[in-house]
């Protein structure tokens, strides 16, 4: 009885050094390969964040190098009329953007997906402008909505005297105009996106719901859509993450003008990063831009991967 | 008959062609290298902002004075975007640890913190071999270069914004003399709007952000632009001469609107040589665009000092930095920077230089009877000294909130001259 009990703990001792080693040498070809990664996320992503958020509390200014100064540099940055235009506007702008990259992406799929002819050719026309960088696509819409030279001066020297078409110079539409070019650049990446979602729809559903006798708009809206949740949520994340870094846009259409009336975080951040040399403040700006997509990640990453044991 | 290659198929062509090739930068090398040997001759890289047609012209000067002189090779890395846009790319390249040879900066405190870090080179001993004192025009252009003692970089020449620039042509058509000052300028206003003319030319952007400085120094006058720009005191911006210049900004947002800015200040000289727009306050770097463009001063255009109403300039200008180099750089490559230092300072470079630049030597031992009416004018003002201009007086950051507030206030009529002041005295109050 006594040998076997001592057998037993012997026994369980060893098990418990065998499941230690077990822990480092089972899957080791896995772990060596994820251990870059690893490291990348934690220095670069983590730990970049950290010392961007430090660095914001501090008077640094050219380098990296000042002092202590609590919530400084954040009042400052409330206190700036630039700043809080800028936020104002991306606030604008990401609403209108999110909304009707996604409404008229949504859209433009569900109508190519009506077994159309030429749908290759329909895909790649809308695909294209994707294909263009912000600065290109900025480009081109400062032309196009450039008062004399593009639309506005094409459409009176064609008899209309008093056609006006002059947002990019206007204060109060600028931002209209930078809605605009993006969308023109961004609705067919979303297409494509919310495509592939409809495509993944078993033909079963459709015959199901036509035995049902229900209407094509209802199957779309109440059982396709609520279907393709995973589309839509990698499509609100990519939509809404180019809108927060928002930067090449405004630099190509509007240069932040006419005024500051079209000026955005990032550049904010640039320029006082870069232009101005206080590394501080554009840090200060930098970490609310982080915070304000903290605000809308986090609540949902509790949503999506929170409650442990529920599965979609 | 027609050679092919060994195989006699295309691809073996292209291999031969490829191996031969290789074979021939490597001989090129090695002869470089031999070459080098018998004649130190280096590659200098020179960055700088200088891109539209006058500067160009200006800093080739330089660039064939040092190759002429040296047998060195002037690398000439020329960056867009001025001080907005190459300023970042020359300072991260220095804190990178990817120097270039020489680089052209404002005078000013843009690089003090990275004189302070130890980046630059220390150029006292050139600078006493030379007895520079003794020919600069004013010490205090050294002022930014100096730390605890030692000079860190030559001031090159000196710029000015204090300047009214008019176009002959626009007052002809409406048969008005050419303003002697800024008051006669503000009274032929409407006089231009009639006839369809801007009053003031004006390029998105920066260019407004030099303006209010001008103004401060001509209408506020010498007291004001030195109480605020070296003092940082708040009284002179809430004074009743301040006042008077905030009113005078408000009278020019009246005649300058978003549609008739032009994308960049050269274009604005087009439009006063062309008569479209009357006048525009812009640096003496614009001269060096008008010139190229074929303007005569006196007969193309005329200018105004100091809005011909103060006796003084205020000044800044541009500086040459050599950056420290990384251990293990070939000593001829040191020497070359040495070269080009006295290069830059010597009377014949300097005369060349600021002939085509349209700015104003840093020697006062030169010849410059060969300078146009313009800078003739400005050499006048220099002998009473120089104000202290806010590029070379202010910090980036200050400089940067002036500029977003003159942007925003010349482009939103909804911002009171109250508000204009209020917000002018918290960023002098915060500058340091």
């Amino acid at each position: 009885m006594t040998i076997a009990a001592a057998g037993d703990t012997a026994t369980e001792g060893s098990r418990f050094w065998r499941s230690i080693r077990q822990l480092f040498t089972r899957n080791l070809a896995a772990k060596i390969a994820a251990t870059p990664m690893i490291a990348i996320v934690l220095v670069v992503f983590i730990g970049c964040t950290l010392w961007t958020v430090w660095f914001s509390f501090t008077n640094s200014r050219l380098l990296p190098t000042g002092s202590f100064t609590g919530l400084d540099q954040y009042n400052r940055l409330f206190s700036t009329s630039r700043w809080n235009v800028s936020v104002r506007n991306l606030a604008l702008y990401g609403a209108f953007s999110l909304v009707f990259t996604l409404t008229i992406g949504f859209l433009l799929a569900v109508l190519i997906d009506q077994k159309v002819r030429f749908e290759d050719a329909f895909r790649t026309i809308m695909l294209y402008p994707f294909a263009l960088s912000f600065i290109v696509t900025g480009l081109v819409w400062q032309w196009i909505m450039n008062p004399t030279l593009g639309l506005q001066g094409t459409i009176r020297g064609m008899g209309w005297e008093s056609f006006t078409f002059d947002w990019i110079l206007n204060s109060d539409m600028v931002i209209f105009a930078l809605l605009i070019a993006g969308l023109w650049q961004g609705t067919g990446f979303m297409m494509v996106l919310m495509l592939a979602g409809l495509r993944g729809i078993d033909e079963e559903i459709w015959k199901a719901s036509r035995v049902d006798g229900i209407p094509t708009w209802q199957t779309y809206i109440f059982i396709v859509l609520p279907m393709m949740r995973g589309v839509l949520v990698t499509a609100v994340v990519i939509a809404g993450s180019g809108i927060v870094r928002l930067y090449d846009l405004v630099v190509a259409l509007t240069n932040g003008g006419p005024g500051i009336a079209s000026e955005v975080p990032a550049k904010y951040v640039y320029d006082y990063m870069f232009t101005a040399g206080n590394i501080g403040q554009a840090l200060a700006a930098s970490t609310m831009m982080l915070v304000t997509v903290m605000i809308i990640v986090i609540p949902w990453a509790i949503l999506e991967f929170g409650g442990g044991e529920k599965k979609s | 008959m027609e050679e092919k290659g060994v195989f006699g198929s295309p691809w073996t062509n292209l291999w031969e062609d490829i191996f031969m090739k290789r074979f021939a930068v490597a001989a090129g090398f090695a002869a470089a290298l031999m070459s080098a040997t018998a004649v130190p001759a280096v590659e200098l890289e020179v960055t700088h902002w200088w891109t539209s047609a006058g500067e160009a012209a200006s800093i080739a000067e330089f660039a064939r004075i040092f190759e002429e002189e040296t047998g060195n090779t002037w690398v000439d890395s020329a960056l867009a975007g001025s001080g907005t846009g190459a300023n970042p790319v020359i300072i991260s390249r220095i804190l990178g640890g990817n120097p270039m040879g020489a680089t052209q900066m404002n005078t000013g405190r843009d690089a003090e913190e990275l004189i302070q870090a130890g980046l630059m080179r220390d150029l006292t001993d050139i600078a006493e071999e030379m007895n520079i004192r003794d020919f600069y025009v004013d010490e205090s252009l050294l002022e930014p270069c100096t730390y605890e003692g030692r000079i860190y970089c030559f001031p090159i020449n000196i710029h000015s914004w204090d300047w009214l620039w008019l176009s002959t042509a626009a007052y002809e058509k409406i048969g008005q003399p050419v303003p002697t000052d800024w008051n006669e300028y503000v009274d032929s206003w409407p006089a231009l709007e009639e006839a369809g003319i801007l009053p003031f030319g004006l390029a998105s952007g920066w260019p407004i952000s030099g303006v209010p400085g001008v103004l401060i120094a001509g209408i506020g006058g010498t007291d004001l632009i030195i109480a605020i720009n070296r003092d940082k005191s708040v009284e002179a911006v809430r004074s009743d001469k301040f006042r008077e210049v905030a009113e005078a900004l408000d009278d020019l947002r009246s005649v300058i609107s978003p549609e008739m800015q032009v994308p960049s200040f050269g274009d604005v000289g087009n439009q006063l040589l062309a008569g479209e727009a009357a006048g525009n306050i812009h640096g003496d770097w614009l001269q060096g665009d008008l010139q190229i463009a074929g303007g005569v001063p006196g007969e193309d255009y005329e200018c105004l000092p100091a809005l011909g109403l103060n006796d003084m300039l205020t000044g800044g200008g541009d500086s040459f930095y050599f950056p420290v180099l990384p251990e293990g750089t070939d000593p001829a490559v040191i020497e070359a920077q040495t070269q080009l230092a006295r290069i830059l300072l010597s009377p014949e470079a300097q005369l060349a230089f600021n002939l085509k630049k349209g700015s104003m030597p840093i020697r006062t031992d030169i010849d410059l009877s060969q300078a146009n009416a313009c800078m003739q004018k400005a050499l006048v003002l220099l002998d009473n000294g120089l104000l202290p201009s806010g590029d070379f007086a202010l910090s980036s950051d200050t400089q940067q909130q002036l500029q977003d507030l003159s942007i925003e206030f010349i482009n939103d009529d909804n911002i009171s001259v109250d508000a204009y002041i209020d917000r002018y005295a918290s960023i002098i109050e915060s500058a340091d």
